[in-house]
């Protein structure tokens, strides 16, 4: 039976997951239809006819990750580390009947690159499913506090 | 001690037939004489009108790093001033756009402006009476820019008051301009929302000249446009119909070969484009629907001329660059020698199916925003270039690909896809708008 309590291990076990570099894994824990989207607009609706910084199938995220490893993938000389800071996750829905669990977390952000370190605050909303035994990811949404300013590269996934 | 004073000789030996002095990237000074004449002598975008639909909308910009403020006065008209308050310098509008109703209030001690700019009111008047203040310019309102061409909606401005003409200075150029509207059955292109905007740690000429450099994205994007190639073709399955993202990521990876037949057009004053005889936008699929409705705005012939035109990058000198094809328009604001903001801006086809906006949207996405995987590859040799430059083993950047010792300058010619001819006529106008304003009988300052 999903509890809050499963929900809210989950969401701190997918950033650990990304802390770590465990991306495969961390692939692992997306519905095949999920979506990882970073809007670009105050309390966006629309992911296709708004901008956005990512909205990104599953395609789209390991072609992310298997650049990452490239051998002539030269933003990544040196490589890339992250740090997640979560705000215990608030649980919106929770839903075993009908099979819906909502989550909405604060978050600070760390990307570190070289001698470069970069941080970012927002808000990570899970939209999570059950299939099995287990939940999966149908959307991860990222809102950043400042997400109308102009940042340098952003590599690795919040 | 200043190295260029307002030498124009001096700045001029910056720039060889096909090499560049390292100082053009890396020296602060020259930033500074850039900003203070090539921005001020060249006609610079400032925003397009659909974002000033209604009356009392305003747009922020910068010229160079003159700030600036455009609006739609109430006849209809668009003015364009400084922003800047003329009693105490206080910036009269703070906001990137908006609507200020009948007038421009100063939040500081309330003076007022017509949305043309002239001044409506001071609070206690009287105070100003027998002061000689009717004789100041702060008695004219808010400094205004008058060289201001509104072409096909963009809007673009020259800050000196002497200079090249519009017309002069952009000629055939405007030809994408006209095929980025024309693509729309209605003619017209709409800015619904703001740009991406993405801060590069570079000079901003580097981003410019990397808008018709062909040799650099089989190599330099192999990591990501490579990648997703590699893995669609091991995760079609029975998918026969590639996905809009494969069809925008794949063409990267075009070989030198499809380049070199692509051609590169030069202009006069700077301006060039990549992607002639066809471009890395050719293979996009049809959109449904839409072109019966250009067929039915312009005719079978014209709908289907307006269409083949598939440019690839039009960098328009100095700073902005232009893709016709997917509606995109880069704008590399300067912020210090090597410091740029790049702003990506979409534009909608008006009356065109949401599909076109859809995938114009997925390509500034993909390649224009700081979270793109080839902007990443982008940004890291620019960044290289930045440090790299510093060495002294070799002052000078080499722009010899496909040099001939004839060539002239201030010509329009069609040729070879990966030529570096297109930097070597920015650079060419960058010598000649830089210096145009400068006493050329001037000694370097000592």
């Amino acid at each position: 039976m999903i509890s809050e309590k499963t929900i809210t291990d989950f969401i701190y076990r997918e950033a650990d997951l990304l802390d770590t570099m465990q991306w495969q894994a961390w692939l692992d824990l997306f519905h095949p239809e999920g979506r990882y989207w970073m809007p670009l607009e105050w309390q966006q609706q629309d992911p296709v006819l708004q901008p956005s910084l990512m909205y990104e199938d599953l395609m789209l995220m390991k072609v992310r990750i298997e650049r990452l490893a490239g051998e002539r993938t030269f933003s990544q000389k040196p490589k890339s580390r992250c740090h997640h800071l979560l705000q215990a996750p608030q649980i919106l829905v929770c839903d075993p009947a009908a099979g819906i669990f909502r989550a909405k977390t604060s978050y600070i952000y760390t990307e570190t690159r070289g001698d470069t370190l970069e941080r970012f605050s927002g808000w990570a909303s899970h939209d999570l499913v059950q299939v099995g035994d287990e939940l999966k990811i149908k959307l991860k949404r990222i809102d950043l506090v400042n997400f109308d300013a102009p940042f340098g590269n952003i590599q690795l996934f919040m | 001690m200043a190295k260029y004073g307002k030498d124009p000789r001096a700045i001029g030996a910056l720039v060889r037939d096909a090499e560049v002095h390292r100082d053009v990237y890396i020296d602060p000074e020259v930033f500074e004489l850039e900003m203070e004449h090539l921005f001020p002598n060249s006609w610079i975008y400032v925003g397009h009108a659909s974002q000033l639909s209604k009356a009392g909308d305003f747009i922020t910009a910068n010229i160079g790093r003159q700030p600036v403020v455009a609006s739609r006065h109430t006849d209809g008209s668009i003015h364009l001033f400084y922003n800047r308050c003329p009693h105490k310098g206080v910036k009269i509008a703070s906001e990137p756009c908006g609507n200020t109703g009948k007038f421009f209030r100063c939040p500081y001690h309330a003076w007022s402006f017509k949305t043309d700019g002239s001044l409506l009111a001071i609070p206690l008047k009287k105070g100003y009476e027998g002061t000689g203040f009717t004789d100041t310019q702060a008695s004219g309102g808010l400094s205004r820019i008058r060289n201001v061409v509104v072409y096909r909606d963009f809007i673009f401005a020259r800050l000196s008051e002497n200079g090249v003409g519009f017309e002069d200075y952009f000629g055939e150029s405007l030809s994408t301009i006209d095929n980025m509207a024309d693509r729309s059955p209605e003619g017209k292109l709409a800015v619904e929302a703001a740009p991406i905007r993405y801060m590069h740690t570079c000079n901003w000429k580097m981003l410019v000249e990397n808008q018709t450099d062909t040799c650099h994205p089989m190599v330099a994007h192999e990591s990501s446009a490579g990648t997703a190639i590699k893995v669609w073709q091991r995760e079609q399955g029975e998918s026969t119909e590639k996905p809009m993202a494969v069809q925008l990521y794949g063409p990267f990876m075009s070989p030198y070969e499809f380049y070199e037949q692509s051609g590169i057009r030069i202009w006069p004053n700077g301006h060039g484009h990549t992607g002639v005889a066809n471009s890395i936008h050719s293979n996009y699929s049809d959109v449904e629907g839409y072109l019966d409705r250009m067929v039915a705005a312009y005719g079978e012939k014209r709908a289907h001329e307006i269409l083949g035109e598939v440019r690839h990058n039009t960098v328009y000198f100095p700073n902005i660059m232009v893709k016709g094809a997917v509606q995109i328009l880069r704008n590399f604001i300067p912020i210090a020698v090597d410091r740029t903001l790049v702003e990506s801006w979409v534009y909608r086809l008006v009356g065109a199916p949401d599909k076109l906006y859809e995938r114009a949207l997925m390509y500034n996405r993909f390649i224009n925003a700081p979270t793109s995987i080839v902007g990443h590859d982008d940004l890291e040799m620019y960044e290289r270039a930045q440090e790299g430059l510093k060495s002294n083993g070799n002052q000078w950047v080499n722009l010899r690909r496909l040099y001939e010792s004839n060539e002239e300058p201030d010509v329009t010619a069609v040729i070879n896809g990966t030529s570096e001819r297109q930097m070597r006529n920015q650079f060419h106008a960058w010598a000649k708008f830089i210096t145009m304003d400068m006493d050329q009988g001037v000694e370097a300052a000592e």
